[in-house]
């Protein structure tokens, strides 16, 4: 008797378990199917952004020794927040490596990504990411010492280059080596520090990089002016931010607030001219600003966000300039407007 | 109707059954949960499981590898060349750790005093300290500090050392190597079983021998040829301030193959002495009693009984050499967990990476496990 009825409660238990996973992954399935609650919702709830960056590398996201950010990575997180909630401290940063930021993106441990990513349509289709507007127009490039006379790419045959693994830049390297026809061997380094102190003691003839990012690493090595970076360019590097796929809502909203900051420029918009630009009668910077029609609460943002945009963190130019051009002294080129004959090109706001 | 007057909670065989089926719940629980995330995340990001990528071409360099391979060929090839690599750290390694350890392990028991006191020293440096760190420290301090490729410093053979490593003479992979390496294999083998054969004919016939001497000379004289010329040595050569040819054996390679040997060494180190303590005194009064010398008395009386208690926690040190030699990646060295890595990061295929290297890290640790249980029969007791 109790035998049996020590069996009996056994399977209904089972049993219970059995259905009780069932049921659990249909409804899980099913409401996730539906599409779920987006991104931008879940951060304006939460009163902040996550925003993955490098924190290793200067002029695009790096961290001082009082844990201040600065950067143009940084900076566009800190628009993000300042559209969102008008203040553009409250982001929260994590430092990325190269390794870590696609599964950190996708695992929504992150709400954006800016991170000197480049854009490719590998990791805009088979990555599940959703590639935002271009903020740097970058180039691979070479770091050599000038002791060693290497001028262009031939003069690296049969040298050791450092790389930093899971780059781009390690597939363009052997690609462009490959084509040439010229022999090298990759040292596959998972952290930048460790490249560069490797380059430094000799152990790679070579460092390869994006250009911006050689010219800023290039400073703070110990003789920066033993070294220089080759003109040679091999690649083509579009770093901006990205966002997971299937979310185009958050997609817009990050998307419209960079084209933000392209358009202050284009109509001129300084962070010191936003108070004169907001009684402008010009019907464009009207709509910029959001003191005309409704460009940003149809997309869910705050009306004035551009202005909000402007008035933290100032337009392009100014992002540019204060991150990049000053410290590093580069030249806009590509990242200047349009109008400038640079690739800095923002669809109307209309 | 007794068995009503015991409570089903405190009923031993209802508990029984009720606590598997408790955790059967938990361990099923968590597998539906883990199977149900990731594929609702899949179709979230619109992705499908699959390990067909791993026949496209990897189209990223490895600068270490011990078997042919161009940034041509597949994922899947780019990989095995990373199984190579970690199998031929952890090869090496473990042969030399425990070479090491059991040399330290002995060096502590020692009644020199400056020996003994080197050991621990040694072992509780090792043993205290993150490997991590001893990798770094190795490769940037020791390694990074030898000279330029450059300036390489030349040694007999030619053999060239210089911070991307050392370049040693090495065989061609010709048809008339491989028969000369097979002709040399061959030979060595014929010299022990004829050596052997020899002593046997001595002690038991009183024979001379000298006939199996002239044989052994002769196989000697054939293998020294089929070395010096068979082999058809390939010399490194310094030009254009690079070294091309023969063998290179990367800076990489050798801090992370130091690394580890000297890691787990100090761990074996520590299993050996225990195992040296743990046979009882009275078998070195005995060999004493017996007039055998203290180093006889080790190698033939209290190493072997040693090593029947020294054997399962040697496993556990050879199975942590093995999963620690993933640490490659922190200091360049292409084994499998950084070519899956980067595999991972240019096809975005995260899930299958991830289980491929469970599986080879796995297996490596099951192949070891298996040999070394293997061992550990032949060296217990066998009662009669």
């Amino acid at each position: 008797m109790r035998k049996w009825i020590s069996l009996l409660l056994a399977t209904v238990l089972t049993a219970t378990v059995a259905v009780a996973c069932a049921s659990s992954s249909d409804t899980a399935a099913g409401g996730d199917a539906g599409g779920g609650e987006s991104e931008l919702t879940k951060v304006i709830n939460r009163g902040s952004l996550v925003c993955g960056v490098n924190g290793q590398l200067p002029g695009f996201s790096f961290v001082d020794s009082k844990g201040e950010y600065s950067g143009m990575d940084a900076d566009y997180c800190r628009a993000i927040a300042a559209a969102l909630f008008d203040d553009p401290s409250k982001v929260e940063f994590r430092n990325l490596s190269a390794q870590e930021r696609f599964t950190a993106l996708a695992a929504g441990e992150v709400d954006v990504l800016i991170r000197n990513t480049t854009w490719t349509i590998n990791r805009d289709t088979a990555l599940g990411l959703e590639f935002m507007p271009t903020t740097f127009f970058d180039g691979q490039g070479m770091l050599v010492t000038n002791a060693s006379g290497v001028k262009d790419l031939k003069g690296l045959s049969g040298k050791s280059i450092c790389v930093q693994s899971g780059t781009t830049t390690e597939q363009n390297l052997t690609d462009n080596f490959r084509k040439q026809n010229i022999p090298f061997t990759p040292v596959v380094f998972d952290d930048e520090d460790a490249l560069y102190s490797a380059f430094t003691q000799g152990r790679c003839q070579a460092a390869t990089s994006d250009r911006s990012q050689l010219t800023a690493r290039r400073k703070s090595l110990p003789n920066p002016d033993n070294y220089a970076v080759l003109d040679e360019v091999i690649s083509k590097e579009p770093l901006g931010a990205a966002v997971r796929n299937n979310d185009s809502k958050w997609a817009d909203a990050v998307k419209w607030i960079t084209y933000s900051t392209f358009q202050a420029e284009e109509l001129g918009i300084t962070q010191a001219s936003l108070a004169q630009a907001e009684s402008s009668k010009d019907p464009e910077v009207q709509r910029l600003l959001g003191k005309e029609g409704t460009l940003g609460t149809d997309m869910g943002l705050p009306n004035d966000f551009a202005a909000r945009v402007i008035k933290a963190v100032g337009n392009y130019g100014e992002i540019y300039d204060r991150n990049i051009g000053k410290p590093f002294t580069l030249e806009r080129g590509l990242n200047n407007l349009w109008t400038k004959g640079g690739l800095i090109y923002s669809p109307p706001f209309r | 109707m007794e068995e009503h007057k015991v409570p089903l909670w405190r009923d031993d065989r209802f508990l029984k059954i009720a606590g598997q089926v408790l955790v059967m719940l938990i361990v099923l629980i968590v597998a539906a949960v883990i199977v149900n995330n990731v594929t609702v995340n899949f179709r979230r990001l619109g992705l499908n499981f699959g390990f067909g990528f791993m026949s496209n071409p990897a189209s990223f360099g490895i600068g270490d590898s011990a078997i042919p391979y161009t940034s041509t060929d597949s994922f899947g090839r780019a990989l095995l060349v990373g199984l190579v690599n970690t199998l031929r750290v952890v090869v090496f390694g473990i042969f030399f750790a425990t070479i090491l350890g059991i040399i330290v392990g002995i060096a502590r028991l020692s009644d020199n005093w400056l020996v003994r006191k080197l050991a621990s020293i040694y072992v509780e440096i090792f043993r205290n300290t993150p490997l991590l760190l001893q990798l770094f420290f190795i490769y940037t301090v020791g390694f990074l500090s030898l000279p330029r490729v450059a300036d390489s410093v030349q040694l007999p053979g030619p053999t060239f050392l210089s911070n991307q490593g050392i370049y040693l003479p090495w065989p061609t992979g010709s048809a008339r190597s491989l028969i000369a390496l097979a002709l040399l294999i061959a030979s060595l083998a014929l010299v022990i079983f004829f050596w052997q054969r020899r002593l046997k004919v001595m002690e038991l016939e009183g024979a001379s021998g000298n006939g199996y001497r002239n044989l052994l000379f002769g196989l000697g004289a054939v293998g020294l040829l089929a070395l010096l010329f068979g082999l058809e040595w390939q010399a490194p050569a310094f030009a254009n301030e690079a070294v091309t040819g023969g063998l290179h054996l990367s800076s990489e390679f050798g801090a992370l193959l130091l690394g580890l040997v000297l890691y787990t060494a100090a761990f074996i180190a520590e299993t050996v002495r225990a195992g040296i303590q743990s046979v009882s005194k009275g078998q070195w009064e005995a060999s004493k009693a017996l007039g055998v010398n203290s180093g006889q008395a080790m190698r033939l009386v209290i190493f072997p009984q040693a090593l029947r208690v020294m054997i399962p926690p040697l496993t556990s040190e050879f199975l942590n050499l093995a999963k620690n030699s993933s640490l490659a990646a922190g200091i360049a060295y292409g084994d499998v967990y950084q070519i899956a890595t980067t595999i991972n990061n240019q096809t975005g295929r995260v899930i299958e990476v991830v289980i491929l290297v469970m599986i080879t890290y796995l297996t490596i640790n099951l192949i070891i496990s298996l040999g070394m249980n293997l061992l550990n029969q032949r060296v217990q007791i066998t009662e009669r």
